[in-house]
């Protein structure tokens, strides 16, 4: 091709800015009137492979069984049909898996699971005016714009991580502790965020912050931070991230000989933990939730045996928050009884009432939820107290 | 001699060129292209950039290169940091010659060392530079570590898209039939005999691999300025594999499979979301397949020459 | 000086493993010079297999070892003849391609019917009382773990050295059209190689599995990777030097962690490698072959 380079720019450029006054804008979908007995489509939009599989798979299952007991329940006024597809674990796979479901006319969209994946498919949503209930998007500021005000269609039903971190350094206050070394993932923005908010809020409040480590999510040996914190003066070890590496560290830290209170965030929360960790290694461990199981309330415990007979596994804080979003998102549709803009109004105003707790939106998107800090004791929560993040 | 540009294979390529610019827009203009497609073709545009630049370190030079997903991420982040100062097309521009210049850094740094390396060796090296890089980002401030960046503005059009698929193609294609493009050749079939014959080969590899650098930290940029977020995971050992793989799917040294490639995969992968579970099986099936039948690519070194295809014809009379 | 000593032990168990894994990619690629990255697939499969034969057969901890070697080893034949015998002759690209392609196939073949959460072993399966040499920790396992991989390695060096098959898989190595007219079945011999190389792959990954007791499909990627890197550091080709490779890649990252910044453990070892390829291409005890015209 002995083209010219010039040439074809230039006259690339002519037709080019010819045709770029009329490129067309992202399309609204239509809003649909619903009547009883209608089918209506989910769009869910997972991380069923690559990286971060494990999370995205236990909130698919987490939905699916919601959308599966809604068709099932004789009072539902709607069919429901879950249109499930994989994002791979990449961002511009989930913004394109979302216009791709929000083409097919879904009414919301549930997911994806991490915080960078589903802000990637915001912008979609409010193009196309259809509402993304995100189970687990925690990072500070996901759902706002650069101008600081929220996506319009965009809600999770999490924590902000400066809610719990913040709370978690309340808590350790509380406890008496004054010297805390924070280990933390460096690869994971979950991770990132709540251990700055945690230095932060323990700073504030008169703590000292002597060291912070970092791994890299799928690590499994530990041993040479741990070995170094050992060597160190401290009182409490944080450890933000997901059971998969926090499970393994705990081990690691109780067999090198690290005594000290251990404190984790809510990704900490999966039945694994303990089989990672070992049971006699989960005592004077502490961590954020919104809810727990001592003392369950019938919602929680049908959930989880419901949850068992279904996939035959106990389900973790991302089914349960996959689940609430879910159910969040039925309970709005009955009550919208339309999709689009009346359906979003509805989340907007919505009371729910989920296996996390009763919630409401802010002005940010995010629910008001109470924060609980759980204590483990040979791997079994007790103790629940509820902590105010903002106390001083 | 003056050099003849209006030739019939020139106005041919430029016909194809806007022709499928303007056959596009109109397709999305009337809603045939619907968003979801829009992006697929968004998507495979990118793809055709990074397979293209790609294909003239690997198939026209020879050198083995796993590291391009890194100079990507630079053109990504350079992109994305100042477009989010600057959100206008002033700053996009501004953005892509900021990624050049670092990638053109970036890749001078690394080259000029390694590419002494010969094969597996040099695509080990610059496997490890690419992962160097992604680290590094991860760690930095400026790039906010593992969270990447989010709300970058939608800079990246379909104009802007079509005009750098053009600028790509033209480039690698004159570059690969000038002088030094010739050089390159002879240096991808034989380094020794072409050293032997006076051809200084460290200074014609560096020359592609800068560009190939270049073209890569563009098509980062378009990227980022079309998905709204980046964040390191992005830029993987994995990217790399799968430009590769579409560099090595159409055959090697020849840019129009590249292309074709570029576009079947965005294709295939299109129809295998629907698969969910298993699409990663089926691909990876395809690809030790298609090895296996196939090992030159679809279309090994074979190009689309209009040159030929109109001589052949007179040929024919 | 207690905690410098207690970060070799921690750096001599990790660099243990990656060795293990080293020494089935150095085998792999001195025979048939194939950068094969489902090595790293393999050696979580061999994983896998543990766990379902002392989960749910209830097998005995080196039973379940000797299990998930030879099933190993046959997988990494049966992939060889499949996926790699047609493109002996292909270039080295083309292989690569097919190398990744046969990784996806078993990484989410295994995460399809397994599942992609972790899995864990039974506690009970090998004694891991904690010995203490004055405030220095050694666990039994990190002790089986050494002894397993030197035993091994010696096996290896044996086998190539000193028995027939060895001399034909040097042979091969060498030239292959030599070997096939000096009357080497090169396919079988090949296929030893691949056997060889994947059983060490499968008992890396058991010992993994056990000692840090959590496995999942994509557990092989990153240590299948920095495992190449240790193989190419020792001069790839080379058994002892994939040996030495894997011990310093984990001593390095342990001392990064332990003495500098814990951000940049995973750099550090890509930089070791890049300067190793500039200054000694060939490896700390490659061969330096000189190319011929």
């Amino acid at each position: 091709m002995k083209g010219n380079f010039w040439k074809v720019l230039a006259s690339g450029s002519i037709v080019a800015s010819m045709l770029v006054g009329c490129s067309s804008g992202g399309t609204a979908q239509e809003a649909v009137k619903l009547s009883e007995g209608d089918t209506v489509k989910i769009g869910l939009n997972y991380e069923l492979s690559g990286n971060v599989a494990t999370y995205g798979q236990a909130m698919d299952k987490g939905t699916q069984l919601a959308i599966k007991q809604y068709n099932e329940s004789d009072d539902a006024k709607y069919k429901i049909e879950a249109v499930s597809m994989d994002n791979k674990s990449d961002s511009a796979e989930a913004t394109s898996i979302a216009e791709k479901l929000m083409g097919e006319g879904v009414a919301m969209q549930i997911g994806p699971a991490t915080s960078g994946d589903s802000i990637a498919t915001y912008p979609s949503s409010e193009n196309n005016k259809v509402p993304v209930l995100s189970p687990a998007v925690t990072q500070n500021g996901g759902m706002l714009k650069e101008d600081g005000t929220a996506y319009e269609y965009a809600w999770r039903i999490c924590f902000e991580d400066s809610a719990q971190a913040s709370a978690m350094a309340v808590f350790a206050k509380d406890l008496g502790k004054t010297k805390a070394v924070v280990y933390s993932d460096a690869a994971n923005d979950y991770a990132k965020g709540l251990a700055e908010d945690f230095v932060a809020k323990f700073e504030d409040l008169g703590g000292e912050v002597v060291a912070q480590e970092n791994y890299t999510s799928g690590d499994t040996d530990f041993n040479a931070a741990l070995s170094k914190i050992k060597e160190l003066d401290f009182d409490v070890l944080y450890v933000p991230g997901y059971y998969n590496e926090s499970g393994l560290i705990i081990k690691q830290a109780r067999e090198a000989g690290i005594t000290q209170t251990i404190l984790g965030p809510d990704g900490m929360d999966s039945p694994k933990l303990a089989e990672l960790a070992g049971k006699e290694n989960l005592n004077d461990v502490y961590f954020t939730t919104a809810y727990t199981t001592v003392d369950a309330s019938d919602e929680l415990t049908s959930f989880i045996e419901a949850y068992k007979a279904e996939y035959d596994e106990e389900p973790d804080m991302f089914s349960v928050l996959a689940y609430d979003a879910t159910n969040l998102g039925l309970q709005a549709l009955e009550e919208a009884g339309e999709t689009g803009e009346a359906l979003n109004e509805a989340i907007k105003n919505i009371e729910f009432t989920g296996l996390t707790g009763s919630f409401t939106f802010d002005e940010e998107h995010t629910p008001l939820k109470k924060v609980l800090v759980v204590e483990l004791e040979n791997g079994v929560q007790v103790n629940p107290v509820e902590v105010d993040p903002n106390a001083e | 001699m003056r050099k003849e540009y209006l030739t019939k294979e020139n106005i041919a390529w430029l016909l194809l060129a806007v022709g499928s610019f303007v056959i596009c827009s109109l397709l999305m203009n009337l809603g045939i292209i619907n968003s979801y497609y829009q992006i697929t073709l968004y998507n495979i545009c990118i793809n055709i950039i990074l397979a293209v630049s790609l294909n003239l370190v690997i198939g026209i030079c020879g050198q083995f290169s796993l590291g391009h997903a890194g100079f990507m991420c630079i053109g990504a982040y350079a992109a994305g940091i100042i477009t989010k100062m600057m959100p206008n097309f002033g700053g996009f521009v501004l953005g892509i010659l900021v990624g050049f210049v670092l990638s053109a850094i970036v890749a001078l740094i690394v080259s000029i060392p390694t590419l002494r390396l010969r094969g597996d060796y040099l695509a080990i090296a610059t496997l490890g530079f690419a992962e160097i890089i992604r680290i590094l980002v991860q760690n930095m401030k400026i790039t906010n570590g593992a969270a990447g960046l989010n709300g970058i503005p939608q800079l990246t059009s379909w104009p802007l898209l079509m005009i750098g698929v053009v600028v790509s193609i033209v480039v690698v294609c004159n570059y690969t039939h000038s002088a030094p493009g010739r050089a390159c050749i002879s240096i991808r079939e034989d380094e020794i005999a072409s050293e032997a014959m006076g051809i200084n080969t460290t200074k014609y590899k560096v020359i592609a691999f800068v560009i190939g650098a270049l073209l890569a930290s563009l098509a980062g940029a378009l990227y980022a300025c079309n998905f709204y977020v980046i964040k390191p995971s992005q830029f993987t050992f994995n990217k790399s594999i799968d430009i590769l793989v579409m560099v090595v799917f159409g055959g090697m040294g020849s840019m129009t499979s590249s292309v074709i490639a570029a576009i079947v995969i965005g294709i295939i992968n299109m129809v295998l979301a629907n698969f969910s579970e298993i699409r990663m099986i089926i691909y990876g099936l395809a690809l030790v397949a298609i090895m296996i039948f196939k090992p030159t690519g679809l279309l090994g070194q074979r190009e689309l020459s209009f040159k030929k295809l109109f001589s052949s014809r007179k040929g024919a009379k | 000086m207690i905690q410098f000593l207690q970060q070799m032990i921690n750096g001599l168990s990790l660099g243990s493993i990656y060795a293990l894994i080293a020494l089935g990619y150095t085998m792999v690629y001195g025979i048939i010079k194939l950068i094969n990255f489902a090595h790293g697939d393999v050696y979580m499969l061999g994983a896998f297999v543990a766990f379902y034969a002392t989960t749910f057969f209830h097998l005995n901890f080196f039973v379940a070892l000797v299990v998930a070697m030879v099933l190993c080893g046959v997988l990494g034949v049966v992939i060889e003849r499949i996926a790699y015998k047609p493109l002996r002759h292909a270039t080295r690209i083309t292989a690569l391609i097919t190398a990744m392609g046969v990784s996806y196939v078993l990484e989410y073949t295994t995460q399809y019917f397994a599942g992609s959460e972790v899995k864990t072993f039974p506690t009970d399966l090998l004694d891991n009382t904690a010995f203490s040499f004055g405030g220095v920790r050694i666990t039994m396992m990190q002790i089986y773990i050494f002894v397993i991989t030197i035993v091994l390695m010696i096996i290896l060096t044996y086998i190539v050295n000193k028995t027939k098959m060895g001399r034909a898989m040097r042979a091969v190595s060498v030239d292959e059209d030599a070997a096939k007219l000096m009357g080497i079945n090169v396919d079988t011999t090949i296929s030893f190689t691949f056997f060889l190389g994947s059983c060490l792959a499968g008992v890396a990954g058991v010992l993994v599995g056990v000692y840090y007791n959590s496995i999942n499909p994509l557990m092989g990627m990153t240590p299948g990777l920095k495992a190449f890197i240790a193989a190419v550091f020792g001069g790839i080709g080379n058994i002892p030097g994939a040996m030495i490779g894997g011990l310093f890649i984990g001593i390095a990252e342990t001392l990064v962690t332990a003495y500098g910044s814990s951000l940049y453990k995973d750099a550090i070892v890509y930089v070791i490698l890049i300067l190793v390829l500039i200054l000694k291409p060939d490896g700390l005890l490659g061969k330096n072959v000189k190319e011929k015209v």
